[in-house]
């Protein structure tokens, strides 16, 4: 389905070329595949298809079945191989349909991917490349929606990274190949369609910092991926009433960016976070853990976070839309971190249940 | 006989669960003797006694929750007569078991946990020792009464000289435990003992640093923050009013510029005396600051209060004491409506010009016994009743003086009054608030001839006085507001 | 491509060197790994080795003869009863000792222990402790080389227990599929841990489902170190020629219990005694005593050289220092810090 975004930030560069975040993407594995003979990619109905969202579409036709490589459906075993082949020396990426079916390789990618290394004393380094689309907000259900890239974010080993704007989505993959170690690269599937012109001057991104959206000085908004558009929503709508939000993409979920969240809130003092993914165990709950460690004493409120309510998600739209993370949340959380009442109805959204209430 | 109950370890506890006896029945136990571990809501503590005497019957088993003041054990005081000679009988009785201190304020609940080994030192003097002390007249005669005032100092073991340094170093000896003979608190005791803990501020970790670093006392920040909690703004707002106050303009989150700096120190510890300090500190700054800047002119006229004093009466006389309207209500109201139709007397001067403030926010100058001035303010004075401002003022002036203002209660004055009727003078010119530009005073009511229609009779006046900046405004904008107080006054049922 | 399936492998038409000196040096292979292994059970006992520990005895002719059709380049995946394959491979004693021992000159560093032995410049890689684990990576292996045209068999080491996996049918579809070069060899040793083959899996004849994905696939008698090595050639110079992935089944027998921590109460005792009367070891050795080719002399100046490398090997494992704990953190990503543009 569509999905409009009202706009990703990016650096104002109105001479670029207008893309999608699908053909950013595209873009970045054509070069690659073009610029290295030992790149290939290989998944489920990534060539004859084009990729179950599109992403791969025309790769086939210019470089064959040998380096586009339809996979059957056993992720298991094609992360396994692209694990195997970047043993020996390839560069894989290996394309997942979502984030759910990944589950079905998470024996690879943690037992494998994420350990060889270390399990060898340093001999085995893993240089694959694992993309695959997160997320809700599309009516997939409870087995296409979640957000469990902070499970990955956990694993030491691997780097997670979470492209929310063009210029990242065209920029990632490379630096993500160039690295040694394993790579996940989470498309949150509402980004596919955003469009917009990728900034001329744009050149590869730095996939060890997060990036600052927006600058702000009253409370700092952290978040990645799919939430980034609404970051930017409720950071405008803060601004209307007179809130100076700053907006930080996390773009790097593993190794989290640390000093740009610290260095943010220690002049704003006050942090949301807002991530797709579930509150209990979150990567939310890190970051908030974090700032407790590292900020206390920057610390003006208690650290607000907002994330997904603790249900499957369900497929209903209005329940769905009431299960994430939604800009007037995000709003509401802002004013509470900066100590303003909401005034009710117009941003009424409740401070979500703790889990342990809500079961 | 005496009782050793459950103490209360805090103004919130309400019962206590008694964890552990460390004495048993038979044992001899001295003043501050520890004889149980109870724990509360915060952690286990152990208990002592204030009491000498054989431990009789245990009353609570261990692991038993009861609430504060439920007898524990009996204390039978029969067993060590030689330690109750010359001393009153009723003194023991009448004496609080096992109590924190009467006098503590009920937030002081941090009372340190004695030291065991300590506490139990009592109980290994040798009798000669005891024997001994009591030839001393500072000695143990610890129930003796060295004043007719009673209270919690009475119980404990101390002379003069160790009263006195308590006194001076703002330690409660309620709280310490002897190591003299029998318990007796000593000086040394007196010296080592931390002056009581101020209670914990709920405030952000930011707000708490920000406050260490402005030198801003946390205790006299109103929070804004959820449940109250102190957050960088209200320590931002409180170190403005402390410093001069600059309005209540919403500058709460920008970053702190320099300029907003006191120019003194304006920390304020715990300890009284240095709080009397850097307030005169404070005090003298913005005085002189105001005396430099502002060109005062000063206005006075005396005003009948027949009117009032009647129309009080009336009112009062269906009234309990403690709700009874006092005159200074009414002067306060119509101070605050008289600002309304005078709107230039009420804002500040800033960057040159006057600027207007939307509301009338009665800034009231309060003396402090210790010395020192604050002035807390009622919002919006205008507008609240004269029962609703008798009750703020009595709130203010009350928590003013126990230095528990909140921070908003210490912002946003736009005009200051203030009354020295009740020290006896007839009329005050004070110096005016900068960056206010006007300041109210209101000396005693006073009866005094009185001439009106070609009578003479004797009516109750007071002395109205305007204070003003001469910048801001001149002598006749000045006069028509005293003018104006006058008329209110005079139907103040209106008011 | 056609199914092609036989229950046994075909005596080949002419029998790969099987010179006196060849048997000796399978002899002598296979005893290292047992005698490996016995002291690593002292070792184990004496609280020197701690971890869970497989032990391969029983089994020593399928690493042997496999590693017989192998060349230094091609790749070897594993399992956790690995230190056989390991030892077959030509990984020295001493680094896997070291390894046991958690110290620095272990072949992983101390990270890794008993089940997971690898050497990158041996590409041996690894012992896999996820059963099941380590197919997909065998097959990602050969992709690889499939890819860049280079002419390598990845041989990859699995159990019974594995062939219940998902990952062993998901790699044998893909392998076939892709007509990877692989040499997937299950080492039946009749039980998954504790659970016997019958147990475990509806149709027992694993060859033979094997088979059905298209794949050359013989069942071999992996107490005979010769009918290993035999087949093992034979599927090995198959992959070699391209005809996709291979399979075998060793039918073979672990002599003692599953890991150290195991009572052995699910088999019966003479059932073990049955298989230990086809011990490949002692049967090499008696058929070579009874050609004359092992006197009693030679026999015993060969454990002496076992047991004194192994006597090395334990003493060297000792002196290792271990890793220093500051390194903890290394090796979990890629020291070398890329050049990122």
């Amino acid at each position: 389905m569509t999905t409009t975004h009202p706009r990703i930030a990016e650096a104002a560069a109105p001479s670029g070329r207008k893309t999608t975040y699908r053909e950013a993407m595209r873009e970045a594995m054509r070069e690659a595949l073009r610029s290295d003979e030992r790149v290939f990619l290989m998944g489920e109905d990534v060539g004859r298809y084009g990729g179950c969202f599109g992403v791969s579409l025309g790769l086939l036709e210019e470089f064959g079945p040998e380096r586009i490589r339809d996979a059957p459906l056993s992720e298991s075993a094609f992360v396994g191989a692209g694990i195997g082949a970047a043993l020996a020396g390839m560069r894989p990426i290996v394309e997942i349909m979502t984030v759910n079916f990944s589950l079905l390789a998470l024996d690879q990618i943690l037992n494998n991917a994420a350990t060889l290394l270390h399990m060898s004393g340093g001999q085995l380094p893993v240089p694959i490349v694992i993309r695959m689309t997160t997320g809700a907000g599309r009516q997939l259900a409870a087995q296409h929606s979640h957000s469990l890239e902070g499970w990955y974010a956990h694993i030491p080993g691997l780097r997670v990274l979470a492209p929310a704007t063009l210029t990242d989505a065209r920029y990632m993959l490379a630096p993500a190949l160039a690295d040694p170690d394993p790579v996940l690269i989470f498309e949150h599937g509402t980004l596919y369609n955003v469009s917009g012109d990728l900034p001329a001057g744009a050149g590869p991104v730095d996939i060890d910092h997060a990036a600052v959206r927006r600058p702000g000085t009253d409370v700092t908004l952290i978040t990645y991926g799919g939430s980034l558009p609404k970051a930017l929503a409720a950071a405008d709508d803060l601004a209307s009433g007179g809130i100076s939000a700053e907006v930080i993409d996390l773009r790097t979920l593993r190794p989290l960016d640390d000093a740009a969240v610290g260095d943010s809130v220690a002049r704003t003092h006050r942090a949301v976070v807002v991530d797709e993914g579930w509150r209990t165990g979150s990567l939310a709950a890190e970051i908030s853990a974090r700032l407790t460690e590292q900020h206390f004493y920057d610390l003006d409120a208690p650290v607000e976070r907002v994330c997904s309510a603790e249900v499957p998600i369900p497929y209903a739209r209005g329940l769905e839309e009431a299960a994430l993370p939604q800009v007037d949340g995000i709003v509401a959380a802002a004013h509470r971190a900066v100590g303003e009442p909401v005034l009710t109805g117009a941003n009424g959204t409740e401070r979500q249940p703790v889990t342990g209430r809500s079961g | 006989m005496t009782a050793f109950t459950m103490p209360s370890l805090g103004a919130d506890m309400d019962e206590g669960l008694l964890q552990e006896w460390l004495v048993s029945p038979g044992e001899r136990v001295h003043k501050g003797d520890v004889m149980a571990v109870v724990e509360t809501d915060k952690a286990a503590i152990e208990v002592e006694c204030f009491e000498s005497g054989t431990v009789g019957r245990l009353l609570v088993e261990p692991g038993t929750r009861v609430p504060v003041g439920t007898p524990l054990a009996l204390i039978e005081d029969q067993a060590v007569p030689d330690e109750r000679a010359g001393v009153g009988e009723a003194m023991v009785s009448k004496a609080p078991t096992c109590a924190t201190g009467g006098q503590e304020p009920a937030t002081r609940h941090q009372r340190p946990a004695p030291r065991r080994k300590a506490a139990r030192k009592p109980e290994v003097t040798p009798e000669p020792a005891l024997a001994a002390s009591r030839k001393e007249p500072t000695g143990e005669h610890v129930h003796a009464p060295p004043e007719p005032s009673g209270g919690a100092d009475s119980v404990i073991g101390a002379g003069p000289l160790v009263r006195h340094l308590a006194v001076l170093r703002g330690v409660d000896l309620t709280t310490l435990h002897g190591t003299g003979p029998g318990g007796r608190i000593t000086r040394a005791d007196v010296e080592h003992a931390q002056p009581p803990l101020a209670p914990k501020v709920r405030a952000s970790p930011y707000a708490r640093r920000l406050a260490h670093d402005l030198g801003v006392d946390l205790a006299a920040v109103q929070g804004t923050g959820d449940g109250g909690a102190v957050r960088a703004a209200d320590v931002r707002t409180a170190m403005r009013t402390l410093a001069g106050g600059k309005g209540p303009e919403r500058t709460d989150r920008g970053p702190l510029t320099g300029d907003t700096l006191p120019d003194a120190a304006i920390r304020r510890d715990s300890r009284p005396e240095d709080r009397t300090d850097t307030m005169r500190r404070a005090i003298a700054d913005l005085m002189s600051r105001s005396k430099r800047e502002i060109p005062h002119y000063y206005l006075s006229t005396t005003i009948d209060l027949t009117a009032a004093d009647d129309w009080l009466r009336r009112i009062n006389r269906a009234r309990t004491p403690t709700d009874r309207l006092v005159p200074a209500a009414l002067l306060l109201k119509a101070a605050a409506v008289a600002a309304r139709e005078v709107p230039a007397l009420n804002g500040y001067w800033q960057n040159g010009e006057f600027v207007p403030a939307s509301e009338i926010n009665l800034g009231i100058a309060v003396s402090l016994r210790q010395g020192g001035l604050l002035a807390p303010v009622i919002h919006t004075a205008d507008t609240l009743p004269p029962d609703a401002l008798m009750t703020r003022l009595k709130e203010l002036v009350q928590r003013a003086r126990r230095g528990r203002l909140r921070g908003s209660e210490m912002t946003g004055a736009t005009l200051t009054v203030t009354s020295l009727g009740d020290q006896g003078v007839e009329a005050v010119f004070g110096v005016i608030h900068p960056p206010q530009v006007a300041l109210v005073g209101f000396g005693a009511v006073v009866e005094r001839p009185w001439a009106a229609g070609g009578m003479l009779g004797v009516r109750p006046v007071v002395t109205a006085t305007l204070a003003a900046d001469h910048r801001a405004t001149d002598g006749a904008v000045g006069a028509r507001y005293l003018t104006a107080v006058d008329r209110l006054l005079q139907r103040p049922e209106e008011l | 491509m056609t199914t092609t399936r036989s229950p046994r492998a075909p005596r080949p038409a002419a029998r790969p060197n099987r010179q006196a000196a060849h048997r000796l040096a399978l002899l002598e292979s296979m005893l290292r790994v047992r005698r490996f292994e016995e002291r690593c059970v002292e070792l184990y006992s004496a609280a020197r080795i701690r971890g869970f520990m497989h032990l391969y005895i029983g089994e020593e002719a399928v690493a042997v003869g496999v590693n017989e059709a192998l060349t230094d380049d091609d790749a070897l995946v594993s399992t956790y009863r690995e230190h056989g394959h390991a030892l077959a491979r030509g990984v020295p004693a001493e680094a896997i000792m070291a390894e046991m021992f958690g110290k620095v000159t272990g072949c992983s560093r101390g990270r890794g222990g008993s089940m997971h032995l690898f050497d990158a410049g041996r590409r041996f890689y690894g012992g896999n402790a996820i059963v099941g684990g380590g197919l997909p990576l065998a097959a990602g292996l050969a992709l690889a080389d499939r890819m860049t045209a280079r002419n390598r068999v990845t041989c990859c080491f699995f159990g019974d227990g594995a062939f219940a996996e998902g990952e062993f049918h998901e790699t044998a579809n893909l392998a076939a599929l892709w007509q990877l070069p692989l040499l997937l060899v299950c080492e039946n040793n009749l039980y998954a841990m504790g659970t016997a083959l019958a147990r475990h899996q509806a149709q027992t004849d694993l060859a033979l489902r094997a088979a059905a994905y298209g794949m050359v696939s013989w069942a071999v008698d992996g107490m005979d170190v010769f009918a290993v090595e035999d087949a093992a050639r034979r599927a090995a110079e198959g992959v070699r020629a391209g005809t996709g992935p291979h399979f075998l089944e060793m039918r073979t027998y672990r002599f003692r219990a599953h890991s150290m921590y195991d009572s052995d109460r699910y088999r019966d005792k003479a059932e073990i005694e049955h298989w230990k009367e086809r011990d490949p070891v002692e049967g090499l050795a008696r058929r070579m005593r009874e050609a004359k080719e092992l006197t009693d002399r030679a026999r015993t100046a060969l454990e002496d050289r076992l047991a004194a490398e192994i006597d090395a090997a334990v003493e060297a494992a000792d002196k290792a220092p271990e890793e220093p704990v500051e390194d903890l953190l290394k090796y979990v990503t890629s020291p070398v810090e890329v050049t990122r543009p």
